[in-house]
């Protein structure tokens, strides 16, 4: 069976999703992914769509649980490329994607992700001088 | 309102609903749509050809080129000889789903699309019908 492959990039798994995106593709992405960023501690993870040419309410939901299961693996998820045109279609056909981060580029996408890695580290940092000033 | 040319293809599986989004694609490129409306048609066929096969148990889509004087179109009919739909006006709401998506699918694929029609008899199946227009060039 056809797998999208997963790249990693110091903390950051890369996906380049490049095939037609049908539903076992899409079901196995989610479980590939999960175990991955787990298995690497990853802190973020960049989805590259632009090779895409719709996405439709399945996918819309495959993509939404993707950012949603990472979220709760201590995970960010942004989501880049996507082509005006599906923008404009999914917005249509009622497809929110409600809490996925989107950058227009790779690059911006990476950015992204490495400030949000960065604000949850320092916040963690801060917490526990909190935590030893109160000691 | 006259069909030119028209191509069956059976819905039975997963890979099916990809040959029909394929073959859709192929007519909208024909028939020189703006890559904003391919992209549409394109998403309405997938939602529709879904629901065929998840709600309708399988059925066929039925892929047309259509003419009337003035303008030229794709016409997507998708049918099946499932469970039917007791309550169109609900399955038509945005949000309501009793399979897999997210309960965007007919009202989504209503929305893309110039022309929707959709009859569905109680154990007897439904049957989806839709049109995008273009001008003639």
């Amino acid at each position: 069976m056809d797998r999208i492959p997963i790249l990693k990039i110091g903390d950051v798994l890369l996906v380049t999703i490049q095939v037609d995106f049908h539903d076992r593709i899409a079901i196995a992405l989610l479980e590939d992914l999960s175990e991955k960023i787990v298995d690497n501690s990853a802190k973020g993870v960049l989805i590259d769509i632009s090779a895409l040419e719709m996405v439709d309410s399945f996918m819309g939901r495959i993509l939404g649980n993707i950012s949603k299961t990472a979220k709760l693996l201590d995970c960010h998820c942004v989501l880049v490329g996507m082509q005006p045109a599906i923008a404009i279609t999914i917005t249509e056909l009622g497809i929110t994607l409600p809490g996925i981060y989107t950058a227009l580029t790779a690059e911006d996408g990476m950015k992204l992700l490495t400030d949000m890695v960065k604000s949850k580290t320092n916040g963690k940092t801060s917490a526990k001088k909190q935590e030893a000033k109160w000691r | 309102m006259a069909v030119k040319s028209q191509e069956e293809r059976s819905i039975a599986n997963e890979d099916d609903i990809l040959d029909v989004r394929n073959s859709v694609k192929r007519v909208t490129a024909l028939l020189n749509f703006s890559l904003v409306n391919q992209t549409k048609i394109i998403s309405a066929a997938s939602e529709l050809a879904r629901n065929t096969l998840e709600h309708g148990k399988g059925g066929k889509s039925i892929i047309q080129l259509v003419t009337e004087p003035e303008r030229i179109g794709i016409r997507l009919i998708f049918e099946d000889t499932g469970p039917g739909i007791p309550d169109l006006a609900r399955a038509l709401e945005d949000g309501y789903s009793t399979g897999r998506g997210m309960g965007l699918g007919l009202g989504g694929a209503k929305r893309l699309m110039d022309d929707f029609d959709i009859e569905s008899k109680e154990n007897e199946g439904t049957r989806v019908t839709v049109t995008k227009w273009t001008e003639k060039n």
